[in-house]
């Protein structure tokens, strides 16, 4: 069967073959230089305890120093026991909530700081908008309390003026109050690089043929904006959804939400990591999702650059 | 024209109106803690005169001070450690092409967008399974994860924007590559590396639930501490802690700016 010609083909085949082997090598030295690092610490401390937690969230009733147990979902049905069912719905209350105030409130600034300042204040603007973001989120919460504490601040300009004084603390409003503070600068952030690309021609087009400002506004500029509306109502969602340090100072022991719930299962007193483990692949889960819907909807440009 | 009010014009808006409103809102709180950690009570919200007791509480607090140790520790060890990786990684993903790269970068991402708590559990989870006891290096590996993701994606924003003619340039002159990193790419990316790590740097020293869940009995950092403290109530010496925390981070925020202003001069002047 070895006819000269064909074994010269296959010695020319079989040495071309080496020869792409080793440039294939040689080529993997410069991405694993620069990859595998970064991407090893990422698989070590990220990936694998994330599957992880998917795993130990399968074994129902599994305490800590516990190697083992039979495989099952009693943990996620116990997700579905009415007190568990009341904390993730009001999770979701917070959540969208906090959302709904922060494109109220976030939409006129970006409006007013994109396309009504001057010009050459709009950088300075919005720096010094979201120059809180750089303190520490603990710090803001608690900056709070001294302000809606019962002898604090809120109460004592409402008793001053006659009016009366209430509990503010501890209570749902406090934690919108707390959220939404929190998170408007991401929100203005967003709509504001979202607005500022808006084409004003657009809007004097449909002024010249005839449309009111409030109609230029509804049918121009909503639209135009929609895809930084979507990304930054979804960001603060995913925020605040899975936020433990607002609930806790400002919330009080009747706003228990998802990530405090999570909280207790590890570090406080009710210790099942099982539970705890499945919580956390639902919050992932949800976060995963509204990311899906972002990216399939949203502006893809305006999320890849949450911070500058 | 008439009715428009997209140009800017001297007339005052609503819009301009609320958004002062806002800039109120955002600032208020800052201003109250300020203005009360220089009030003589401990309790009341009345004003009783003008202190630096609360101060002088504060900087004789030792545990205050081992805690901020502990948080700049760990801050300068994560984010020295996530500049090299971070930055070697924005260039790798730029440069080349491999299959699998949807995944690395998905999971590169996952940090900016997967709840802290959940990340907190994971770590937990991990470190419990290899039986690593927990320590400042346990936080250090778990704030890593984040820094590293932070600082890649900085450095990614300012490498779309930069000349990739100027690294073939280099190699065309006869730089090895390693020089044409070293000399003329990261020299280019250095203002993004730098707000990167700044970032970094406020987000690691900022984060309760990551550190919470790492740190075991032989840290303290002082978000923990602070977060121990607060939740039983206003602490005016607190309120000492947070202006100067404030003072430092607006620094940092002020430097970051900087440096973004400058390097988008240079690359407008270009």
């Amino acid at each position: 069967m070895a006819n000269p010609t064909s074994t010269r083909s296959d010695w020319l085949q079989s040495n071309l073959g080496r020869i792409n082997w080793r440039q294939r090598l040689l080529s993997l030295v410069g991405p694993l230089a620069f990859l595998s690092p970064a991407g090893l610490w990422l698989l070590l401390f990220l990936a694998i305890p994330t599957l992880l937690i998917l795993d130990i969230s399968l074994v129902p009733g599994l305490r800590p120093g516990q190697a083992t147990g039979a495989y099952g979902l009693g943990n996620y049905l116990q997700i579905f026991e009415s007190v568990y069912l009341t904390v993730m719905g009001r999770s979701l209350f917070f959540a969208v909530g906090a959302t709904v105030i922060c494109l109220a409130l976030g939409f006129p600034v970006a409006y007013w700081i994109a396309l009504m300042s001057p010009k050459r204040w709009r950088n300075l603007l919005l720096v010094a908008f979201v120059l809180p973001l750089w303190t520490s989120s603990l710090l803001r919460a608690y900056a709070w309390i001294t302000i809606l504490r019962p002898t604090g601040l809120l109460n004592l300009i409402l008793g001053a003026l006659g009016l009366p004084t209430q509990q503010w603390l501890n209570t749902s409003v406090s934690v919108f109050i707390g959220l939404s503070y929190s998170f408007l600068p991401y929100m203005v952030l967003i709509l504001y690089a979202s607005l500022e690309k808006l084409d004003v021609r657009l809007l004097e087009a449909a002024s010249d043929l005839g449309a009111t400002p409030q109609q230029a506004f509804w049918r121009v500029t909503i639209p135009q904006t929609l895809p930084g509306i979507a990304a930054g109502s979804l960001l603060v969602f995913i925020t605040s959804l899975g936020d433990f340090v607002v609930p806790t100072l400002l919330g009080g022991a009747s706003s228990m939400n998802v990530a405090r719930l999570i909280y207790n299962q590890f570090l406080g007193p009710t210790r099942n990591w099982g539970f705890g483990s499945a919580l956390s692949m639902v919050l992932i889960l949800a976060v995963s999702l509204a990311i899906a819907l972002l990216l399939r909807y949203g502006d893809r440009a305006s999320v890849s650059e949450p911070h500058q | 024209m008439a009715g428009f009010s997209v140009r800017p014009r001297l007339q005052v808006s609503w819009q301009s109106l609320f958004t002062a409103l806002m800039f109120v809102f955002m600032y208020l709180p800052i201003g109250v803690l300020a203005l009360y950690s220089f009030n003589e009570s401990r309790y009341s919200a009345g004003w009783e005169g003008f202190s630096l007791r609360w101060y002088q509480t504060l900087f004789s607090d030792a545990r205050i001070f081992a805690a901020l140790q502990d948080s700049l520790f760990v801050a300068f060890c994560a984010v020295g450690i996530s500049a090299v990786l971070g930055t070697l990684m924005a260039i790798g993903l730029a440069k080349y092409r491999f299959p699998g790269k949807p995944l690395y970068r998905g999971i590169s991402y996952l940090p900016l967008i997967v709840p802290d708590i959940a990340i907190a559990v994971a770590t937990l989870v991990f470190l419990a399974s290899v039986a690593v006891p927990l320590s400042i290096w346990t936080i250090i590996a778990a704030h890593m994860v984040f820094c590293l993701a932070y600082i890649a994606v900085v450095v990614s924003s300012r490498l779309l924007g930069l000349d990739p003619n100027l690294e073939e340039a280099a190699l065309d002159l006869g730089a090895t590559p390693f020089q044409a990193l070293v000399k003329v790419l990261i020299p280019q990316l250095a203002p993004g590396i730098i707000s990167g790590c700044l970032l970094a740097f406020v987000l690691s020293m900022d984060d309760l639930l990551i550190s919470s869940f790492t740190a075991g009995g032989g840290a303290n950092p002082l978000p923990l501490e602070i977060f121990s403290r607060v939740r039983t109530g206003v602490k005016p010496d607190i309120n000492a802690l947070s202006v100067v925390l404030i003072l430092g981070s607006g620094l940092i925020a002020a430097a970051s700016e900087y440096i973004r202003y400058r390097s988008e001069r240079k690359t407008q002047t270009k």
